[in-house]
């Protein structure tokens, strides 16, 4: 009987969400971009076969100068569009992989902390507070010198500075879902914590989770830009970040050098947080009176 | 009389949750360091071109290197609780002196850039939430958009561009121009003209947060029943966004300034690369790139500590301008 009441309402909810997101321009076209350059990341052996860190022609040529190179070269004679194509994956490779481990880290503590409170929860909220103030900047830093600038040590030191905003959300969402009526009923019909968490409180929590998730890959991406113009950065693969970083020694001759991986950020990071702010109007239904 | 005692009681409560926070810090940016492969020492050698085993050795417990784990920890705090921080190996100097040397040209960038951040960031908010789903909000909410979305350093670079290598107007590296003996008014303008640069790009990112945060938070307290009161009595709109609205709306936005300060340590380690400010956000790669932990963990240690001291002062202002926050 409750069966059938309830299914009904989660489909057509599940239903406009979704049609909130077709409507909404911005979140198509930040979806068009990702989609275009995870195949730009995919598929760039197949568009520029070679190493991307060879010299391939003169350096210095200004985009447009050889049609063989549209986005021209770099001081050492590299192709910049290969460059770009190749950065995409470590780009995205290391924000996606670090923000996987965020929301592990993050689900796992927030939900502990919030499910069951008291002293365990006390003592979770301590640790996530002692990495929330210290400067988590500094603290990427410090972890990509102690091992080595690769991408899963990079991947891994984001993931591990940016947890606690996962664990606070999580845990404020527990908070408030746990003295909810359907998991007062799952707690009589006998199921165990870890179904409780898992099967009944989660799913709830899942959409303010995912609009964080894509904040989350975002910053991620602009910590590795940041982190790679320091020169903390894999030095066999090329990163946009490292590019804007070797192209400032040319800022005064050739800026394009610089502005193109940084056009290149801009664009994606655009794309994700289009995209966020999408998922968040359609999963608050609350603030959708203000959209015109 | 009330209220004084109600802040003294939020002050002591704010001070003794800050206890625990400060010595896992300490903790864990001890640990962390003490993962690091080599020392300084390793390093030292190989910039003096190599050295015995017994060199070596002198070194190491000159610098205290040769202890245990425990025991390091243990001289480290005890240090710490005579407010020595220990001498950095790399630069022969202790390391407070080097950290304060450098701390004022860090907090002079972050306080400028967040207080530019703060004044655009809060006023293009207003201005969006007043025209809300008018093209000036349509403009100005994509125009935030992409400044939201583009790396600070890479503004900074682009303005470099069009600043210092087009227009010649602004300098673009160091903090004050070399070689010249300036006073006065003159050396003011000198270190104003080197100041905008890297605090411009520093306050990108903030000055765009806190629009999107004052359009959103202004837009919540409008739904509010008092605002509509305030409009039922007939009082003027400016009056009704500043005074009902905008106070308000504010309250979130320096909850958030306070936890911005720690992300803002971050940027200034790149916005000091970028234009050769002499920080300590190039100092902790200096140190980093060097190996040099004493200094590391002086910096780590003490801009942590100023996050936590930001903390405090902010949720104690937050409590004098809500009297609704009370100690429960």
């Amino acid at each position: 009987m409750s069966i059938i009441a309830i299914q009904p309402t989660k489909r057509g909810h599940s239903e406009s969400v979704w049609a909130a997101l077709r409507r909404n321009p911005a979140v198509l076209t930040g979806a068009g971009i990702l989609i275009l350059t995870l195949a730009m990341a995919l598929s760039a052996e197949h568009f520029f076969p070679g190493d991307p860190m060879d010299m391939v022609a003169a350096p210095l040529l200004w985009p447009g100068a050889d049609p063989a190179y549209p986005l021209g070269t770099d001081s050492l004679g590299r192709d910049v569009a290969s460059g770009i194509a190749y950065g995409a994956r470590a780009s995205l490779l290391i924000a996606l992989s670090a923000t996987l481990l965020s929301v592990t880290l993050g689900v796992a503590v927030g939900a502990l902390a919030g499910y069951h409170g008291g002293r365990l929860g006390d003592v979770l909220m301590r640790i996530t507070e002692v990495f929330q103030t210290v400067p988590s900047f500094l603290l990427v830093i410090v972890i990509v010198a102690i091992g080595n600038p690769t991408v899963n040590i990079i991947a891994l030191a984001i993931g591990i500075s940016s947890w606690p905003t996962v664990a606070r959300l999580i845990r404020a969402e527990f908070r408030t879902l746990r003295e909810a009526d359907f998991v007062t009923a799952a707690r009589s019909q006998g199921f165990n914590n870890r179904t409780i968490i898992l099967h009944e409180i989660l799913p709830n929590a899942l959409a303010p989770l995912v609009v964080t998730a894509s904040i989350l890959v975002a910053s991620a991406i602009l910590i590795e830009a940041g982190l790679a113009f320091l020169g903390m950065s894999d030095p066999n693969k090329p990163s946009w970040g490292g590019m804007i970083g070797s192209g400032r020694e040319q800022i005064a001759s050739a800026w394009f050098l610089t502005a193109l991986p940084g056009l290149a950020i801009i664009f994606v990071v655009l794309a994700l947080n289009m995209l966020g702010d999408g998922l968040n109007d359609a999963l608050n239904p609350r603030l959708r009176r203000y959209l015109p | 009389m009330v209220d004084r005692l109600r802040i003294l009681r939020l002050a002591r409560r704010t001070l003794w949750q800050a206890v625990p926070t400060v010595f896992g810090i300490l903790l864990l940016n001890f640990l962390l360091l003490r993962l690091i492969p080599g020392d300084a020492v390793d390093v030292l050698a190989s910039e003096s071109g190599g050295a015995t085993e017994a060199t070596l050795a002198l070194w190491r417990s000159h610098f205290g290197l040769d202890l245990n784990l425990g025991q390091q920890l243990l001289a480290y705090l005890t240090h710490l609780a005579h407010l020595d921080l220990g001498v950095s190996p790399r630069f022969n100097m202790p390391v407070s002196q080097l950290v304060f040397d450098r701390l004022p040209n860090t907090l002079l960038l972050m306080v400028g850039a967040l207080g530019l951040a703060l004044t655009i960031g809060i006023a293009a908010g207003v201005l969006m939430a007043t025209w809300v789903g008018r093209w000036p909000d349509r403009l100005l909410s994509l125009a935030v958009l992409v400044l939201y979305s583009a790396p600070g350093f890479w503004i900074g670079l682009m303005a470099v561009v069009v600043f210092s290598v087009t227009l010649g107007w602004l300098p673009s590296d160091g903090i004050e121009t070399l070689g010249l003996d300036l006073h006065g008014m003159a050396w003011l303008t000198d270190r104003l003209k080197h100041t905008v640069l890297p605090v411009l790009t520093l306050s990108t990112f903030y000055i765009a947060l806190y629009a999107r945060l004052t359009r959103a938070s202004m837009l919540e307290v409008q739904r509010q029943d008092f605002v509509r009161t305030a409009r039922a009595k007939g009082l003027p709109p400016t009056r009704i966004a500043v005074r009902h609205v905008l106070r308000n709306a504010l309250l979130p936005v320096t909850t958030l300034a306070g936890l911005h300060f720690a992300a803002l340590f971050g940027g200034a380690a790149v916005t000091e690369t970028l234009f050769g400010w002499p920080g300590l956000g190039r100092l902790t790669l200096d140190a980093v790139l060097s190996r040099d932990y004493n200094l590391l963990l002086g910096i780590l240690l003490l801009s942590s500590m100023l996050v936590v001291l930001v903390n405090v002062s902010m949720d104690l202002l937050q409590a004098w301008l809500d009297p609704r926050i009370q100690v429960e």
